[in-house]
C-alpha cells in the first residue's frame, strides 16, 4: 500500500487514486484440494440449494400450513401446546421438582444453567484439544443435554392427546359458518340465550366453545326436549342452568330448536325438506 | 460492459478490496463435500443462512396482507391462505422454514461444537452465534402468536406464564411483552408483531453481520 507523501486521491475524496486488478487469487499452491469459494463453489452451491428449494416447496405444498378457529379467550378447556421447539421446556415444567412452588427450578435454574454454559462454552473447555473424544467431559455433557432435550420432546409428544386437540381447534366448515352467521340477534330468545348464561359455553353464535359446550344450531331436538335439556341437563351439562319463567323456557327452547331463526321455521325442520 | 460498469464504480469507490473480502476466498479441502463426502456436516450453517433468507422474503410477502390487530389478523391470515394466488405457499414457506430454520440451526450448533471450532481465537464468534440462536427462538415464540387463531394464543398464554414465574424480572417481561400485567390481548398481538418484525429481526442482521465478518476474517476452522 501507498503511504505517506506523494498519495493520489480520486477528486477530493478519500478513495486513494491506484487501481488494484481484480484477478483471483491461484489457490492451486494451497494445501490440499482447495477450492476457489468465487465462482466454483459457489455453483455447486447453488445446485445444492435450488434442489432443496424444490423439497422445501413440495412440503409446503403437501402440508399446508394449519390454522385453527380464532382465538377464544374465553375457552378454558382447551389443550395449550408451544411450538415443538418449546415443548422441552413446557414438558420439564410438568415435573414435581420443577413445577407449582419450585417452577423457579424449571424455569430459570435448569434452562439458565444450561443455556449460560452453552453460552460460555469457550471459558469453561478451554483446553487445545479439539477432537470430540479428548475432551470427554465436554462431549459427554452436550451428548448428556441433548439427549436430554429429545427425551424431554418426546415425552411431550407422547403425553399430549393429538386427536382430542385437533377437535377442539377445528375450524367451523362452510356450511356450520353460515348456520352460525344465520343466528337472528335480535330474536327474543337470542336475549334469553344471553341473560341466561348459554352464551358462556355454546357462544354468541350458537357455535360452541370447543370443550366447554357443543355447537347447538343444529340440534336434532323438539323444543319441549330443549327446555328439558336447559333445566335438567345432559351428558356433562349440569342441570339447573336455566333459572327464569316457563315463559322465557318456551321462547328459548323455540329459538335453539329453530337454529336460532325462530321466525324463518328454523334450521332441522329446513334440512329435513331438502 | 458489465466490466466497464465494475470499472466505473471502482475507479470511484475502490470496491476491489471489499470484492475480495466478500468473494474470493478458499474453500479447504476437509469442508467441501465435493472431496469427503462427511464434509455436509459442515454446510448446516451455509443452510441456516439460506432459511433465514427465505424466511425473511416469505415474511416481506406475508405484511403484504397481514393485519395485525385483533379483528382482523385471524381473517386477514385465512384469507390469504383460502383466496390469494400462492398464499397458501407463501405462508406455507414461512410456517415451515421456522421450524426447518431450527433443525439446521441444531445441527450447525452441534457441528462447531464437536469439531471443538469454538476455541481460541473463535470464542467471540460462538458467543454470537449462540445469541442468534436466542434471537431465532425469539422469533418463533413472536410469529406463533399472528395467526390470532386457537392455539396461537394459547401457547402464548403459557409463554407467557413461563416468563412471569421468573423471580424479580418476570412480571415486568410479561407486562413488557403483553402489554399488560393481566390482559393477553390487542395489546399483545401488535407488540409481537413489532418485536417479530421490526426488534427482533434488526438485532437478527446485525448479529448474522457480526458472525460473518469473523468467520471471513478468521477463515474456516482448520481439519481435526
Amino acid at each position: 500500500m501507498h503511504r505517506g507523501k506523494g498519495m493520489k486521491f480520486v477528486g477530493d475524496s478519500r478513495v486513494p487514486d491506484n487501481k488494484k486488478p481484480n484477478i483471483p487469487k491461484d489457490y492451486s499452491e494451497f494445501p490440499g484440494n482447495t477450492e476457489a469459494f468465487w465462482p466454483n463453489f459457489l455453483l455447486k452451491e447453488w445446485l445444492v440449494g435450488a434442489v432443496f428449494l424444490i423439497g422445501f416447496l413440495c412440503l409446503t405444498i403437501a402440508h399446508p400450513a394449519p390454522l385453527e378457529r380464532l382465538a377464544d379467550p374465553t375457552d378454558s378447556g382447551y389443550i395449550p401446546l408451544p411450538d415443538w421447539y418449546f415443548l422441552f421446556l413446557y414438558q420439564l415444567l410438568k415435573y414435581e421438582y420443577a413445577s407449582g412452588q419450585l417452577t423457579v427450578i424449571g424455569a430459570v435454574i435448569i434452562p439458565g444453567l444450561a443455556f449460560g454454559a452453552l453460552l460460555l462454552a469457550p471459558w469453561l473447555d478451554t483446553g487445545p484439544e479439539r477432537r470430540a473424544s479428548k475432551r470427554p467431559i465436554a462431549t459427554s455433557l452436550m451428548v448428556l443435554g441433548v439427549l436430554a432435550t429429545v427425551y424431554l420432546t418426546w415425552e411431550s409428544v407422547e403425553s399430549h392427546n393429538w386427536e382430542e386437540a385437533e377437535a377442539q381447534g377445528e375450524m367451523l366448515d362452510e356450511e356450520e359458518m353460515e348456520a352460525a352467521e344465520s343466528v337472528d340477534m335480535e330474536a327474543a330468545g337470542y336475549e334469553i340465550y344471553s341473560e341466561q348464561g348459554c352464551i358462556g359455553c355454546h357462544g354468541d353464535q350458537l357455535q360452541g366453545s370447543g370443550a366447554a359446550g357443543p355447537p347447538i344450531f343444529d340440534v336434532p331436538y323438539e323444543p319441549d326436549d330443549v327446555a328439558d335439556i336447559a333445566v335438567n341437563g345432559i351428558g356433562e351439562m349440569p342441570a339447573g342452568q336455566f333459572e327464569g319463567s316457563d315463559e322465557d323456557l318456551q321462547t328459548l327452547a323455540e329459538f335453539i330448536s329453530s337454529g336460532g331463526n325462530p321466525e324463518e321455521g328454523g334450521g332441522e325442520e329446513e334440512e329435513s325438506e331438502e | 460492459m458489465l466490466q466497464r460498469v465494475y470499472d466505473w464504480v471502482d475507479d470511484r469507490l475502490d470496491i476491489t478490496p471489499m470484492w475480495r473480502d466478500i468473494a474470493d476466498h478458499e474453500v479447504p479441502e476437509h469442508v467441501n463435500p465435493a472431496h469427503h463426502f462427511s464434509a455436509f456436516v459442515y454446510c448446516f450453517g451455509g443452510l441456516t443462512f439460506f432459511i433465514t433468507v427465505i424466511q425473511i422474503l416469505s415474511g416481506m410477502f406475508l405484511t403484504m396482507y397481514y393485519v395485525p390487530d385483533i379483528v382482523n389478523a385471524y381473517e386477514s391470515v385465512r384469507y390469504l391462505q383460502g383466496e390469494v394466488a400462492f398464499g397458501v405457499i407463501v405462508r406455507g414457506m414461512h410456517h415451515w422454514g421456522a421450524s426447518l430454520v431450527i433443525v439446521m440451526m441444531f445441527l450447525h450448533t452441534l457441528r462447531v461444537f464437536f469439531t471443538g471450532s469454538y476455541k481460541k481465537p473463535r470464542e467471540l464468534n460462538w458467543v454470537v452465534g449462540v445469541l442468534i440462536f436466542f434471537v431465532m427462538l425469539g422469533l418463533g415464540f413472536t410469529g406463533y402468536l399472528l395467526p390470532w387463531d386457537m392455539k396461537a394464543y394459547f401457547a402464548t398464554v403459557v409463554g407467557l406464564e413461563i416468563a412471569e414465574s421468573v423471580p424479580v424480572v418476570g412480571e415486568l417481561t410479561k407486562t413488557l411483552l403483553a402489554g399488560d400485567p393481566e390482559i393477553i390481548g390487542a395489546q399483545t398481538l401488535t407488540r409481537f408483531f413489532a418485536i417479530h418484525v421490526f426488534f427482533l429481526p434488526g438485532a437478527l442482521l446485525g448479529l448474522l453481520a457480526a458472525h460473518f465478518i469473523m468467520i471471513r476474517k478468521q477463515g474456516i476452522s482448520g481439519p481435526l
